[in-house]
């Protein structure tokens, strides 16, 4: 125990005494914190359209300023051609073209059926989808509104109608905030802790001092637990600032159990923790360490759920994301804060990260006597 | 200029004598090139729903089976009371709950308007607006399927285009934004820490003593950095053309050039952030801490810009990855020449005299 206790001594002044991390550990978060969330919005609003409208009737007219009254769109401008407006798509002013053909009016009336043509930037699949879909529901919209001018009987005569009422548990404000302060909060904790502890353990290894404690009667175990135990305070300190930050400024406080909250992060900063100290088996030089651990991090960040839902995954990266500790947590942080789970609700996550948190640091103490021995 | 070359053959060695950071430096683009662009799509389905169905009739069984052969949902259909839909809610095994009520064909056949309940787990907005609107569709269609008997008279038919990317595929956005993102971390990161690790292990101080210009030395470390990031861009070009089936539709030879560019600003960064930093340990978290999450979101790859508050609008402007996506998609997806996207290449530009200017005035000859 007093091993232990010495070297927790060393680990933590060593910690304070570098004048460049500590900020960094500090106010790194709470400035992410701040902004991440104003900018990780992908609420598909504000489709800017392109109109050629070749018909200039009362009914293009209308159509147009329904389009324009709705809301999702904004007008990027009026074009004489379609060519004209395909220039605005290709220089990203324009996400969609509704182009109406000359004698729409005429035509409709007259037909009783007429075209209109929309042309979407499909690069991005969903804004393109979304787009489409917006702009047929008011053109569907307006459709039976002219419907209903020119042909009376059929308010005698009502089609079934299935009415949808909807209702939006847990968020009814649809807040993005609340959606994604939680998850972002999972990845700063875990790029804190994770970061750290591999950098510091292959900062022995480079500069030599690991032989000078591996010929000192200390245990590897001792030595493990004197460089782990430091970055797990400094995982909770982190979490905890998160927490008060997204309180103050979000108004986010936990539906669930708090100390549930903090019982799962114990138990994943330990997994996160393993992950750092078996990058540091494996890499020689801080850069090796760096690089390995921005990898996975980079994999964590963007198959663990917090900005695309697993689901939406194929099979494969399913099952690898189930693999990333990240997942668990951003899930449970979601799941106690927003819907207030509780312990059952959340035991599969609990065994699952209690399993990669054995794994990876068994196989990190197994790797780690074999390269320093 | 015998020397120069000298040098960046030392570099080249230094670089080439690390087998694992270059394996690192290959695989990290390939193994993300892949993943994220098989992997990620913000397009949500497979969603897992239930539906409470108290009617069970035809109608509600017609409206089921409708619901069954769409893609986006995974269908669970059992009779839950509100609470059972809660705690499924609350245990994650769901994201919508739809209630077809035990009136629900009586209303339709004789009132003609039924009301179908719709209960989506918003703790994730998106996911709960999307799920909701697909709902919506499917009876729309249901509805439009009763009335088809009777042909509607005027009619308005929009048609259709999908520009660029017909088979609305995920890779189309995400293979130039994951290009402009590991591009830019790679090249910032790697530089960054290796001109630094001269200064900790004093190796700088010997560089600096030898009779050579010392801004040649900072730059023949930037050299086989060059090199190595054209040699991703072309992993990655063959990857996502031959793999992920996109096209290259512009030039190849523009697209290159920008490129080139595009490594050059981010090698200058690279050197700022080591002429600024003492410590591998200070430059790596600078680099990582202070630059995956910035570019990440202001790429524009993931997140909507024209979204964010006007001031991290106005913020996303410096960040270089977010030009150089927007001529990768312009050159590559959308064919476009120099022409349209000239200013994109200035902007670049300029930022890449700053950044050389601002490294080699802030290049330290004397260390202390």
């Amino acid at each position: 125990m007093r091993t232990i206790r010495f070297l927790l001594e060393k680990e933590f002044r060593q910690i304070f005494r570098n004048k460049s991390i500590l900020p960094m550990i500090f106010v790194m978060p709470i400035i992410q914190l701040l902004i991440l969330p104003l900018a990780a919005n992908y609420e598909i609003k504000n489709i800017s359209i392109a109109v050629v409208d070749h018909d200039h009737s009362s009914y293009s007219q209308k159509l147009i300023s329904k389009i324009t009254a709705s809301g999702y769109f904004k007008l990027a401008g009026y074009n004489a051609s379609y060519n004209q407006a395909l220039k605005q798509v290709e220089q990203d002013k324009a996400d969609l073209i509704l182009e109406i053909p000359s004698g729409f009016e005429k035509n409709l009336v007259r037909e009783d059926q007429q075209k209109v043509f929309i042309a979407s930037n499909a690069i991005n699949g969903i804004k393109a989808n979304l787009g489409t879909a917006y702009l047929g529901n008011i053109i569907r919209n307006f459709n039976s509104e002219i419907r209903m001018d020119w042909i009376q009987p059929t308010r005698f005569n009502p089609m079934p109608v299935v009415e949808i009422a909807s209702s939006n548990w847990y968020n009814p404000f649809m807040n993005y905030y609340f959606f994604m302060v939680p998850g972002i909060l999972v990845i700063l904790v875990t790029m804190i802790a994770g970061y750290m502890s591999a950098l510091n353990i292959v900062k022995e290894k480079e500069i030599g001092t690991i032989e000078q404690i591996n010929v000192t009667p200390i245990k590897k175990y001792h030595f493990i637990l004197g460089k782990l135990i430091p970055f797990w305070v400094l995982g909770m300190v982190v979490f905890t600032i998160g927490m008060l930050v997204s309180w103050l400024i979000y108004g986010i406080i936990p539906l669930g159990n708090i100390a549930l909250l903090y019982g799962f992060l114990a138990v994943y900063l330990l997994a996160v923790l393993g992950f750092g100290l078996l990058v540091s088996t494996y890499s020689e030089t801080q850069q090796q360490a760096m690089s390995i651990a921005f990898f996975f991090v980079m994999i964590f960040n963007l198959m663990g759920g917090l900005y695309t839902p697993v689901d939406s995954m194929p099979e494969w990266a399913r099952f690898i994301s189930k693999a990333i500790p990240v997942t668990y947590f951003v899930d449970v942080m979601r799941m106690i804060v927003l819907k207030g789970s509780e312990f059952h609700n959340i035991t599969t996550h609990l065994v699952a990260i209690l399993i990669i948190a054995v794994v990876l640091n068994t196989w990190a103490i197994i790797n780690y006597r074999k390269t320093s021995s | 200029m015998k020397q120069f070359f000298t040098f960046v053959r030392k570099e080249f060695l230094h670089v080439f004598r690390d087998p694992k950071t270059l394996l690192m430096l290959f695989g990290i683009p390939v193994a993300q090139i892949l993943l994220f662009g098989f992997a990620l799509t913000n397009e949500i389905k497979n969603s897992k729903i239930v539906i409470v169905d108290y009617a069970k009739d035809v109608a509600s069984q017609q409206l089921i089976e409708k619901i069954r052969g769409s893609a986006y949902f995974e269908l669970q259909e059992t009779l839950m009371s509100h609470e059972q839909i809660e705690e499924s809610f609350r245990s994650g095994h769901i994201k919508l709950a739809l209630v077809i009520p035990a009136n629900f064909s009586d209303d339709l056949a004789h009132l003609n308007h039924a009301q179908i309940q719709v209960l989506a787990d918003a703790s994730d907005p998106n996911t709960a607006t999307a799920l909701t609107n697909y709902i919506s569709s499917i009876v729309n269609d249901y509805q439009s399927a009763m009335i088809a008997t009777r042909q509607l008279p005027l009619r308005i038919i929009p048609e259709i285009r999908m520009l660029y990317n017909p088979q609305l595929k995920g890779a189309t956005n995400f293979v130039p934004g994951v290009m402009s993102l590991v591009m830019m971390l790679v090249c910032v990161m790697m530089t960054a820490v290796s001109i630094v690790r001269e200064k900790e292990l004093g190796t700088m101080e010997i560089l600096l003593v030898s009779p050579f210009q010392p801004i040649l030395v900072v730059i023949s470390k930037a050299i086989p950095y060059l090199f190595l990031s054209l040699v991703n861009l072309t992993t990655i070009l063959l990857l996502s053309v031959f793999l992920l089936e996109l096209p290259i539709n512009g030039s190849l030879f523009l697209l290159y050039a920008e490129s080139t560019l595009f490594i050059l600003t981010c090698l200058s960064i690279g050197l700022l952030i080591s002429n600024l930093t003492n410590s591998q340990q200070a430059a790596m978290m600078f680099s990582l801490m202070g630059m995956l999450l910035p570019t990440l979101l202001f790429t524009g790859f993931m997140f909507p810009i024209e979204n964010m508050p006007v001031p991290l609008q106005v913020f996303s402007n410096i960040v270089p990855s977010r030009w150089y996506y927007i001529i990768v998609k312009s050159v590559m997806i959308k064919g476009l020449g120099l022409e349209q996207i000239w200013k994109e290449t200035l902007i670049l530009f300029g930022m890449l005299l700053f950044f050389i200017v601002l490294s080699i005035k802030s290049f330290k000859v004397r260390l202390t």
